[in-house]
């Protein structure tokens, strides 16, 4: 296949970007979107051109380092990261649009780069339970019954990429927050930092200037692990009841 | 023909002088009876560095800041919670017997030093088996979803090469959620300020002064600033160096940068040629693949792997019938199946393949058919088991794993090699430390399933945080000089090896290099090697290292994110330790475990050792770049498993 790409230039965080367009040929359907950028950058090396930067790492949909807005929508048409979205997906002659995530706690770093630091600071102000090492009881302790074990989990799939943040219009990262307080609130593990664990991420995620959240749903439709929606709700419960206890 | 540089010659052996004596189940709570102690009110005044921040390098941090040292970590990832750790799929080995299947601790260490066909030690893989129950508690402590039965316990799986249930796991994704636990402890610890985070910042050299490890050189990707950072030691928790093939399981920015900057700073590498290759990836797509993926192991406990009885029978799978399959691992090996280990597995579909029988583009693939699972247990307890896997490989392959059985082929996965370490996984340069994959220590020539997130936890929570305190107490304190000359020199190789990258403007990318010597490295000591192959990569290495310097091209500049530079400064570091994992894999000419070499072998075709003249770990000594190293033998003594041939039969 033949595409022309439409990508987002930006030398660094306070430079100016723009659009810029190149052409790519004899591109293979099998080709994930990644390896079609790498064949990209490799022929822009070639002419004595800087590559278009983007993050990416495992490339197997895991580690949450790549993410970009393909034609308007985070990850692009497919529910799934952008390592993982194949060309197939996408037709000869093509026109496609590539962007960094756009939002106000994530700075452009560089073309398709952004600083997601904000995340690790809103896990930071709660997103753990303390358990020194060494001081754990034995596993079989405490029984946790699988309905429990199982919405930890379906929580706990989260992977940080942040297309929950650039798909919702406020910027809001109430779903990434959220399914890391459900994740750890559900254990009985969890329970003795309850409160302070969703009044200090909820806190923090507001500091680092996410948006508020209008249930618009853009994130759950957006979220390669498929975070439900209803996580945000159960978060504002617990924000709640721990608030009133304040 | 032979180089100049395969011309070694063997030193004074080596010895681990930390492994206490006496019986083996008392070793560990020996070793940390007598091991000194810092004073509580003393640890803040030691600074301790942790390269990387996956399952080794999280929980030391982590575990390191809450006793209370000055932790400075880094990692290249934008989030410590990217490392790539996060990707292991199956599970975690743990001795717990609750499945009351005859498991313990001494069945534990006995299958992995047995499946590390007897090239481990049998002190450490002890040790790693008395520390696994205690990791599950530790995990479970800290809300790691683990799979659980109705009645809210804890739930395990088998895999290769063991006949007991000790695998827990989350889903398919238990790498996620046990990083996610280190992660979530580290965070605590940089929340608290116990640990300074250096996020998107790589090591670029290690500080060497008086001969004690003091510090690293590393580099800000985003600026391109390069600083120096001091301490009373250094640990690397950086993985493995599978990505010297360049298509590997590993994540496209996994290198060997840190280690063999330490290895060219005096710490020995240990058994390079050990590398193993997973039997079931999904097959290469074409030229532009950038990296291999892994289907777990855990698949071949439902999955059945075939191949057609005829070479060349290119009917779709459902058309051959079933008495013109070759269900050839159960043919060949009746009492595990399907679960044999790695080695094993991966050497027997390379043999079908080379027979014509392969299936897929290019006869380079088998069957991993869930048809009787199906039948058997159900769609929907398959997805429930493994769901995500089938979506995984659905969406590569666009085809549909539940009504056509899923194509497989091995690739490289994991180093056993890496840094010698003694038993307080010090390397031979004092004060600098090696966990988790960086090191040699605990898997042998092969490494059991679900077992290296059981060794990156030993080594992270339990065994570092009480080795590294011996070393601190015997070394009081004492600040680095910054204009030491150790350090100027190392900050100086750092800047001109970038400053070389950047302006020579040649012809060639990065990647190119890359995928040369990958396909020199797969062809030549990949899965099967010979004396003749690896002479012919150890002539061709050095003059793909010199083309690389003459033409490679790197454009932008030093003092921004430059990706480009990052890589080549990666690929020069591959394009140098992949000669001296020729080099191993051509001196150690028996066959074992994942080193298998063509000429050594058993009538049955199986790879046979030669304890005589091998059992031990070579330790190799840098003398300089295309310069014979020195070999140093570690002599390996059993006295609790007796070698014997490996027998999965």
């Amino acid at each position: 296949m033949n595409l022309t790409l439409r990508i987002w230039r930006q030398p660094d965080a306070s430079a100016d970007g723009e659009m810029r367009t190149y052409e790519v040929a004899d591109i293979s359907p099998d080709m994930s979107f990644l390896e079609m950028l790498d064949t990209l950058n490799e022929t822009l090396i070639e002419r004595g051109e800087e590559p278009v930067a983007f993050d990416h790492d495992c490339r197997e949909g895991i580690c949450g380092a790549c993410g970009m807005v393909i034609n308007g929508q985070a990850h692009g048409p497919e529910r799934t990261t952008t390592c993982q979205l194949h060309m197939r997906h996408f037709a000869d002659g093509d026109t496609i649009d590539i962007e960094p995530w756009r939002a106000a706690a994530f700075p452009v770093v560089r073309d398709l780069v952004v600083d997601r630091s904000a995340f690790d600071r809103v896990i930071g102000a709660g997103g753990y339970i303390t358990a020194p090492t060494g001081a754990a009881p034995e596993a079989h302790a405490t029984p946790v019954p699988k309905p429990a074990a199982d919405a930890a989990f379906t929580h706990a799939e989260c992977i940080g990429c942040g297309a929950c943040v650039a798909a919702c219009p406020n910027g809001s990262a109430m779903l990434f927050t959220s399914a890391k307080v459900n994740h750890l609130n559900v254990l009985p593990q969890g329970a003795p930092e309850r409160e302070s664990r969703v009044l200090g991420m909820v806190d923090q995620m507001d500091a680092e200037g996410f948006g508020g959240c209008t249930l618009t749903g853009e994130c759950a439709t957006a979220c390669p692990k498929g975070i439900p929606m209803p996580s945000i709700a159960a978060m504002n419960r617990e924000y709640l009841r721990a608030a009133a206890k304040r | 023909m032979s180089t100049p540089y395969q011309s070694y010659r063997t030193g004074d052996p080596l010895a681990d002088t930390k492994a206490p004596e006496g019986p083996i189940a008392e070793r560990w709570k020996r070793r940390r009876f007598e091991a000194k102690l810092v004073n509580p009110a003393n640890r803040r005044k030691h600074t301790v560095i942790v390269v990387g921040t996956g399952l080794a390098g999280g929980s030391a941090g982590a575990t390191l800041a809450e006793a209370g040292y000055h932790v400075v970590q880094f990692c290249y990832q934008d989030s410590p919670r990217r490392a790539h750790s996060v990707a292991a799929q199956g599970g975690i080995n743990a001795a717990k017997n609750y499945r009351n299947d005859g498991d313990s601790v001494h069945r534990l260490f006995y299958d992995t030093v047995k499946g590390g066909d007897f090239r481990s030690r049998e002190s450490n893989v002890h040790r790693l088996a008395e520390i696994s129950t205690e990791i599950i508690d530790q995990c479970v402590a800290q809300g790691v979803p683990f799979a659980r039965e109705y009645g809210g316990l804890l739930d395990t799986r088998s895999f290769g090469g063991v006949q007991v249930s000790r695998t827990f796991y989350a889903r398919g994704q238990t790498g996620q959620q046990l990083l996610l636990g280190a992660y979530q402890a580290l965070s605590r610890q940089i929340a608290a300020g116990n640990v300074e985070m250096h996020p998107r910042t790589e090591m670029l050299d290690l500080i060497v002064i008086d001969g004690r490890a003091r510090g690293i050189v590393a580099r800000d990707l985003l600026t391109g600033r390069i600083d120096t950072y001091f301490a009373d030691a250094v640990v690397l928790a950086t993985g493995g160096y599978g990505n010297v093939f360049y298509l590997s399981t590993n994540a496209k920015n996994s290198n060997a940068t840190a280690v063999w900057r330490a290895h060219r700073r005096g710490a020995y590498f240990a058994n390079p040629c050990f590398t193993q290759i997973h039997p079931t990836c999904i097959p290469r797509s074409g030229d532009h693949q950038s990296k291999l993926t892994l289907m777990s192991e855990s698949l071949r406990n439902d999955g059945r792997i075939w191949v057609p009885k005829a070479a060349g029978d290119d009917r779709a799978p459902q058309d051959i019938p079933e008495d013109e399959r070759d269900y050839y691992l159960e043919r060949i090996y009746p009492s595990f199946g399907n679960l044999v280990p790695r080695d094993i597995a991966s050497r027997a579909a390379k043999n079908v393949c080379d027979e014509g029988r392969g299936v897929g583009p290019g006869g380079q693939g088998v069957y991993l058919d869930f048809a009787d699972a199906i039948a058997r247990m159900g769609r929907a307890a398959v997805e429930e088991k493994y769901g995500n896997l089938f979506e995984m490989y659905a969406r590569i392959t666009a085809e549909d794993p539940y009504t056509r059985p899923m194509r497989i082929y091995p690739a490289i996965h994991y180093t056993m090699g890496g840094l010698w370490v003694d038993y307080d996984l010090m390397t031979t340069v004092p004060g600098l430390f090696a966990i988790g994959e960086a090191n040699f220590s605990d898997h042998g020539a092969n490494r059991l399933g679900a077992s290296a997130l059981m060794q990156g936890l030993a080594d992270g929570y339990f065994v570092l945080p009480a080795t590294l305190g011996d070393y601190l107490a015997r070394h009081p304190h004492e600040d680095v000089d910054p204009d030491h000359p150790a350090v100027h020199d190392a900050v100086f190789a750092v800047t001109d090896r970038l400053y070389a990258l950047l302006s020579n403007n040649g012809d060639r990318t990065p990647d190119s290099f890359h995928r040369e010597l990958g396909e020199l490295m797969w062809d030549e000591c990949g899965m099967s090697r010979t004396e003749e192959g690896l002479r012919k990569a150890l002539e061709r290495i050095p003059e793909l290292r010199a083309e690389f310097w003459q033409r490679i091209r790197v454009p932008g500049s030093g003092e921004a994110l430059n990706q480009s530079l990052e890589k080549a400064n990666r690929v020069a570091d591959h394009l140098e330790l992949a000669e001296l994992m020729c080099l191993d894999a051509l001196h150690r000419s028996e066959s074992c475990g994942g080193h298998f070499r063509e000429e050594s072998r058993t009538a049955d075709g199986e790879a046979a050792r030669k304890d005589e003249e091998f059992c031990y770990a070579a330790a190799w000594e840098f003398t300089g770049v295309g310069e014979a190293p020195v070999l140093h033998k570690e002599a390996l003594h059993f006295e609790y498993v007796h070698p014997t041939q490996r027998s999965y039969t």
